[in-house]
């Protein structure tokens, strides 16, 4: 356990040093990339609630990296670009998207699960493209960046930067709390047991909503840094393999983990750069490589770590 | 709207329908009897497509193509079992869920390699294309209806081979207790194989067909596939009629919400917001379709027993 605490203090004081360092070596090309990597481990973290703790296997979660995205550059297109606005809209829009897509799709389990959250994203992505005002299938550019009022500046790219991983290193700490609360109790017994855990007085559904909502929100957060990372929005925020992506980072990391999603996501989008750079047809390594990982490392990259018997 | 519009659209929602059915049948088997939640089935379609085009330019003849491809893609759909699926049927949805993904991944970029990202476009044999005349002035594609006659008699081989063989029979075992079928002394292994490779010969079978009315491109099968779940999963997964009636339905749903949503709302409400309205809620409307059937019958309309 404090193993894991060390190593996750010098990676982030390894992120925080980045951008000085990409500075020095005139590389600004490594803060975008880096920012965008840690955008998705905050999207695969709020997964990570849902899937890891809460045993719910939603496949539609790029679903509220489209709400937030829209909610920005939906606000933006009618002249509101103050960012506290955006980022209230942002996370009122994706609980309520979340609580309406968790009240349905939490009362099925096991595949359905999984194939209703895909339809609900569906949905989401079709509504997108129609939205012809909002650009449709194109998409559209978000013209001005969020605006905090002067405290933060998006369009400076450290500046950015640093909020980005401020967020990352907040969501860490909040999920971290969550899972270890009362709260966080009841949805890991549900996962691991949901015959006692009704024996024992709880009533799942409720507290599994909860947690659906919880990670919808956060997840929109992603997606309001996302569409100012980018300055342009398309409906493929939402496209499915999108939400495979994302899944697909909390697995790598290690499901149920606290850093595993964050771990995740940094070696899949790191490699997907590396081997994009390589060769065009790159996805026919990472194909396989994503097949290996499922057969052979079954608990994720955290599980290869130090101190990671202690978590299980 | 008059009836004869109506027939027509009838008629090409059942085409759909019936080439959502060919490729439910084998996703659905293979999630009743192995428990494996298939993403690569699409690929497997995909890959039919492909290689009755390439067989066809080959050999020049169209029934040539047609049985190189689907015997490619039984190899292909073997291969694939044997190599990779066969570990996962044991792990939990999630897994599987990942790991065939990844073949997808594979697949569409190995396609892309050998024959580019631009679409292909196959043709229709010369017996085949033409038209009939329908009662009265309804004049409709030869080849669609072929399309659906081939459908419907794959649907009747099927419900052959499940209700009146002996490799019905190992089926319909398979999926009701795996552990006493082995225990009975069946090669479940090989049993695993055939009826995926059946599933993947049926997804050929549609993408070839398929191939002269849509595009064959890569991620041509992932198009199809999620409707293809949407499908089963209406249909209740593990159930042959449920595949066959949610097929239907959902090619209906499907056809008539884009021929007819947009000039039904453009009388409800004004025609300028139908006109972005109709489009946009007819490509929902399976999903939405879905979502009903799952809140109100979480196990699909044709639950299979035994789960």
């Amino acid at each position: 356990m404090r193993a894991r605490l060390a190593l996750l203090v010098i990676g982030l004081a390894l992120l925080a040093a980045a951008p000085p360092v990409a500075a020095l070596f005139n590389q600004p090309f490594y803060v975008d990339l880096l920012r965008r990597v840690m955008i998705f481990a905050i999207a695969a973290l709020s997964l990570n609630l849902i899937l890891g703790y809460g045993g719910m296997v939603s496949f539609g979660h790029a679903a509220y990296l489209g709400i937030g995205g829209y909610a920005v550059a939906i606000l933006s297109f009618y002249g509101i670009n103050n960012g506290f606005v955006q980022l209230g809209v942002t996370v009122v829009a994706s609980a309520l998207v979340a609580l309406v897509i968790g009240a349905v799709s939490i009362r099925t389990s096991g595949i359905y699960f999984i194939m209703i959250t895909l339809a609900f994203t569906q949905m989401l992505y079709f509504l997108g493209i129609s939205l012809d005002v909002y650009g449709g299938d194109d998409g559209m550019r978000l013209a001005t960046r969020s605006d905090f009022g002067g405290l933060i500046d998006l369009a400076d790219s450290t500046t950015f930067y640093y909020l980005v991983l401020g967020v990352m290193v907040l969501f860490l700490y909040v999920i971290h709390r969550i899972v270890n609360s009362r709260f966080g109790m009841v949805i890991r017994a549900a996962k691991s047991n949901e015959a006692r855990t009704r024996a024992i007085g709880f009533s799942p559904y409720p507290y599994r909503l909860a947690a659906f909502v919880v990670a919808g929100a956060m997840c929109g957060v992603a997606g309001l840094l996302f569409v100012n990372h980018t300055a342009y929005l398309t409906p493929d925020y939402m496209h499915w393999t999108r939400s495979g992506e994302i899944m697909f980072m909390v697995i790598l990391g290690g499901i149920g983990t606290t850093t595993g999603p964050v771990l995740g996501a940094f070696v899949l989008l790191l490699l997907e750069d590396v081997l994009a750079g390589w060769t065009e047809h790159w996805q026919i390594i990472l194909g396989p490589f994503l097949i290996l990982v499922v057969l052979f490392a079954r608990r994720g990259l955290a599980g290869l770590l130090p101190g990671s018997d202690a978590r299980d | 709207m008059n009836a004869i519009l109506v027939v027509e659209q009838v008629l090409n929602g059942l085409q759909f329908g019936v080439m959502l059915f060919l490729m439910a049948a084998g996703l659905t088997l293979v999630f009743g009897i192995m428990n494996l939640v298939n993403l690569a089935h699409g690929s497997m379609y995909m890959v039919g497509a492909y290689l009755a085009v390439a067989a066809t330019q080959w050999t020049g003849s169209y029934l040539a193509g047609i049985v190189l491809g689907l015997a490619g893609t039984l190899l292909v759909g073997v291969v694939v079992e044997v190599v990779t699926l066969r570990t996962l049927y044991e792990r939990d949805h999630l897994d599987q869920v990942l790991a065939t993904f990844g073949l997808i991944l594979f697949f569409n970029e190995l396609v892309a390699i050998v024959w580019g990202r631009a679409a292909l476009f196959s043709d229709i044999p010369q017996v085949l294309s033409g038209h009939v005349d329908l009662m009265g002035n309804l004049r409709y594609p030869v080849y669609r209806l072929t399309i659906i006659i081939v459908g419907l008699l794959v649907a009747l081989l099927l419900w052959v081979v499940v209700t009146r063989t002996r490799l019905g029979m190992l089926i319909r075992a398979g999926a009701s207790n795996r552990t006493m079928v082995s225990a009975l002394g069946v090669n479940i292994r090989l049993l695993y194989t055939v009826v995926f490779g059946f599933g993947a010969v049926l997804a050929g079978l549609a993408g070839l067909m398929a191939g002269p009315i849509y595009a064959v491109q890569p991620g041509m099968g992932e198009l199809i596939l999620i409707q293809v779940f949407v499908v089963i999963v209406i249909g209740g997964i593990g159930s042959i009629r449920g595949a066959l009636a949610g097929a239907i339905i959902v090619g209906m749903v499907d056809t008539m919400g884009r021929a007819f949503l947009k000039p039904l709302l453009g009388a409800l409400i004004s025609p300028t917001a139908a006109e972005s309205a109709g489009p946009a809620l007819a490509s929902m409307l399976i999903y939405l379709l879905m979502a009903v059937v799952l809140a109100l019958r979480p196990e699909g309309l044709f639950p299979a027993k035994g789960h």
